[in-house]
């Protein structure tokens, strides 16, 4: 393989910087990787390499004109396709938005623009991000490249897939329950969920407004935090967005000191229901945490056996009102406009034409749950859980300084496995969903691979609101040690894909 | 929790959503199996406890009253299914029976 495609982010920034590489060059050998992997992956809904390898060489020709760009400037990145860039379609992997080229940019896609970051293109994800496997869209799966019969995790799943096909060494992800998370467990990557506020939501397709988060994706933490820096702050395009300093994640990310770290391991979230394999990392990193000079203390949420229960009444609740705005009036797909159907007529036709299987389930189940003599029962006594799970995370936080917990149950499961059975598929975000729910700051980090069937296993680390910095500061450690202990990075022992090209 | 195919389908219309009565037989049991599961929060909280809209502390945003530039014609018909006029162009609103 091209050394181009495992140089890490910001060795690349670095050399291209210093211009002993150029942008065109690096771009270009992403672009080839994705030519000859992703028939295999399907990590890309629309790659867009005129546009890609023209801000390369212009990010080329700013360098050689002596300016001083910041230490990504000429680094290739995988978009979520449910961010809005306006090179490219902002499908959602939906049919409704089929084509959609949006009019407007996000602000963390033009904060990466004007930092340098070269876009390569869209990648897939679960229909308006709902699912944990990223079968649910409607462009076909992704496939997991450390084994192409399971899923890469989900809704980010395009993007995770892009990381560990190495077909881009930084990628965009959202969470709302564990879509940048879970899907950085399953592949051996790094996700990072920002503190919620702590990054823009403008130009985000809303799935669940009061969780959505938008963050980074690598395959290493430093690389990780140096895209959180570009990305992250406040924007008065997004009401929500906090007015603070952001914390210096990447001061954290190259410090990786946690001597004297109070670290908490979450009871609840571990157990029945759990791999051993994945028991198995988890109870082996936590005892090197203790090495590496944190103090590691046992501490209990009673709350986040309910989180699961309570998010799944929010998060179709909140989506049921956002995707009310697909109403074929004013973008996407139109059916039924032949002159005999009203325009609600037009909208429901529309609607069921264009919206797949999940989107519908939960789009129906928070109308029910929203519905006059059923709002108290569910969607009131789910927003009071999320108050009782806050109060656990700040009782636990007065004890430690973080939490820790595996990042999903199990290891990747096999594609078809879950489809048929939704609550089977939910619990995949279990572990995620506090944290959501929270709106504090949490991420997984690679942790090794799972005995019984070698597939990657994620350690997730909570912090307090604005804490980001001590997700890396664990993160930073806990790689180092491993990677001295592996002989280097997780994915060095990636299986090779095929790189035979394209298939259909 | 009982969710019959005639909820669901009344659901669907409250969505706008036109359904297939195949899509509303095979929703209804898997529909009800998400219900069953999630029910489990009622009697968790008690009376007293407030609810949690957000996850952080919310304010009301609040900016100067200045025109800025904005969005033209154009870019904003660009995506739409039908346009006519500088305007989006809608099917009939009111039915053949209004």
């Amino acid at each position: 393989m091209d050394e181009l495609l495992t140089t890490s982010a910001a060795q690349l920034g670095a050399a291209i910087a210093a211009r002993r590489t150029t942008s065109e060059e690096v771009t270009q050998a992403h672009l080839d990787r994705i030519d000859q992997v992703d028939g295999q992956i399907n990590a890309f809904l629309h790659v867009a390499s005129e546009h890609a390898l023209e801000q390369a060489r212009s990010v080329d020709r700013r360098i050689a004109d002596g300016e001083k760009l910041g230490p990504l400037a000429g680094v290739p990145l995988a978009l979520k396709d449910i961010v809005t860039w306006t090179k490219a379609p902002t499908t959602c992997a939906s049919k409704i938005l089929e084509g959609w080229i949006p009019p407007y940019d996000a602000t963390i896609t033009r904060r990466m623009v004007e930092a340098g970051i070269v876009i390569l293109g869209k990648t897939n994800l679960d229909e308006f991000a709902m699912g944990s496997s990223t079968e649910n869209s409607a462009y076909g799966a992704t496939r997991n490249p450390w084994d192409t019969d399971r899923i890469p995790g989900g809704s980010g799943g395009g993007s995770s897939a892009a990381l560990a096909a190495f077909e881009a060494p930084l990628a965009i992800g959202t969470d709302t329950g564990g879509s940048i998370r879970q899907p950085a467990s399953v592949t051996g990557t790094v996700g990072i969920k920002p503190t919620y506020g702590g990054v823009s939501r403008y130009g985000l397709v809303s799935l669940a407004s009061s969780l959505d988060q938008a963050g980074p994706c690598a395959r290493s933490v430093l690389d990780a935090a140096l895209l959180h820096e570009v990305i992250a702050g406040h924007d008065p395009a997004d009401s929500t967005s906090i007015d603070q300093p952001v914390p210096d994640v990447v001061d954290a990310a190259r410090c990786g000191d946690i001597s004297g770290m109070r670290i908490g391991v979450v009871r609840e979230l571990g157990g029945e229901g759990y791999a051993p394999g994945v028991e198995q990392r988890f109870a082996e990193t936590v005892e090197l945490l203790t090495r590496l000079g944190a103090e590691v203390v046992e501490v209990s949420c009673p709350n986040f056996d309910h989180a699961l229960a309570a998010y799944y009444l929010i998060q179709p609740s909140e989506t049921s009102s956002n995707l009310a705005k697909f109403d074929a009036m004013r973008f996407g797909l139109r059916v039924g406009d032949d002159g005999k159907h009203s325009a609600e007529e037009v909208m429901a036709m529309t609607r069921g034409a264009g919206f797949g299987r999940e989107v519908k389930r939960r789009i129906i189940l928070g109308t029910y749950a929203l519905s006059s003599g059923y709002y108290d029962a569910y969607y009131g006594t789910a927003q009071k859980i999320r108050t009782l799970i806050t109060a656990d995370f700040t009782a636990a936080f007065e004890q430690c300084d973080v939490l820790v917990s595996p990042t999903t149950p199990t290891t990747a499961f096999r594609i078809g496995e879950r489809v048929n059975d939704p609550v089977a598929m939910y619990k995949a975000d279990l572990c995620t969903i506090p944290s959501s729910m929270a709106g504090n700051a949490a991420a997984s980090f690679p942790i090794g691979l799972a005995p019984e069937d070698g597939l990657p296993v994620g350690l997730q680390v909570m912090a307090p609101p604005m804490a980001d910095d001590r997700l890396y500061r664990v993160g930073a450690a806990v790689e180092a040690a491993l990677q001295e202990q592996w002989g280097g990075p997780l994915w060095r022992t990636l299986p090779e894909l095929s790189t035979e090209g394209a298939q259909a | 929790m009982a969710l019959s195919v005639d909820d669901v389908a009344r659901l669907a219309r409250l969505s706008r959503i036109e359904l297939t009565d195949q899509e509303c037989a095979d929703l209804a049991p898997e529909l009800e199996v998400i219900l069953d599961s999630v029910a489990q929060v009622s009697g968790v909280a008690d009376e007293d406890v407030p609810p949690t809209s957000h996850a952080v502390p919310l304010t009301n945003v609040m900016r100067a009253d200045e025109v800025r530039p904005s969005m033209g014609v154009e870019a904003a018909l660009s995506g739409a299914p039908a346009a006519e006029q500088d305007r989006f162009r809608v099917p009939q609103i009111l039915g053949e029976d209004a």
